[in-house]
């Protein structure tokens, strides 16, 4: 008998799987990027679901300190796309 | 809780992840997918109950180790030189996967509750927990069985930030 969480790991554990074939497949790095941005947000899932699959829920701060590091990830990933560099200097705006 | 194997899914998915690694040759895409694969084995040592080592393997791996690839890479460039496969590297790398593996053999299996670390040596820590009278198991081993290696870890993690902040820091004298 499935419960709640069963089915809620299942359709986890098959949205990850659907994220990472976009990321193998590609075909260009915006699909990865988009990939990891969504595995991020799956693993965040996963461990949030994982605690109350197995009946021990005391790690849902830990999902929500894992979305702090998807975030900070995820500027770096944009300052990257957008300026070519991280070491941007505000100053220099108009040249990029 | 049903009895699935997740853990056996989760190491195929990062499987696939690291043979797509290994292939592509766009770096900026291989960076994102190394993102994955750190956030995939966080996932793994989760379930595993090393909720720590999960912690420091998401925030380094999937978090400074792709910020500090993307500025590498912002300085070099994000195309991989074409290159003829070498063979000797190869075989080095073989070698010593073997030899890890090999010296895997000896481990006791995943989730063995004869193993000796649960028939011998957790008993002794929570007992030791409650002589101490610290409530918390982990806090015990870290704070008093290995309070010196903690201390040593937090006494480099303190040199190692001093010495970030004065390469990084300038004063507004120098700057210009």
């Amino acid at each position: 008998m499935a419960d709640m969480f069963d089915v809620a790991m299942g359709g986890v554990l098959v949205t990850m799987f659907l994220t990472l074939v976009r990321g193998v497949l590609g075909p260009t790095a915006y699909d990865r990027l988009l990939a990891a941005n969504v595995f991020g947000t799956v693993t965040i899932l996963l461990i949030a679901v994982a605690g109350f699959w197995t009946g021990r829920p005391e790690w849902l701060d830990l999902a929500i300190v894992y979305a702090l590091v998807n975030f900070a990830g995820t500027i770096a990933v944009a300052k990257y796309a957008r300026f070519g560099g991280l070491a941007h200097d505000e100053r220099a705006k108009d040249e990029s | 809780m049903m009895d699935v194997p997740i853990e056996a899914l989760l190491f195929f998915l990062l499987l696939v992840t690291a043979l797509t690694v290994a292939r592509l040759r766009d770096l900026y895409a291989a960076s994102m997918m190394t993102a994955i694969f750190s956030l995939l084995s966080a996932g793994l040592f989760v379930l595993m109950d090393a909720v720590d080592v999960a912690f420091t393997e998401a925030a380094v791996g999937a978090g400074v180790a792709t910020v500090l690839s993307l500025g590498a890479l912002s300085l070099t460039g994000s195309r991989e030189a074409k290159k003829r496969a070498q063979v000797f590297p190869f075989v080095v790398v073989a070698l010593t996967g073997a030899a890890l593996i090999y010296g895997t053999l000896d481990m006791p299996h995943y989730g063995d509750a004869n193993a000796v670390i649960h028939s011998h040596l957790a008993p002794d820590f929570i007992e030791g927990s409650a002589e101490l009278e610290i409530p918390n198991v982990v806090t015990t081993v870290l704070a008093s069985y290995r309070g010196y290696d903690t201390f040593g870890e937090s006494f480099v993690v303190f040199t190692a930030v001093l010495g970030v902040i004065l390469m990084l820091y300038r004063s507004k004298k120098d700057a210009s």
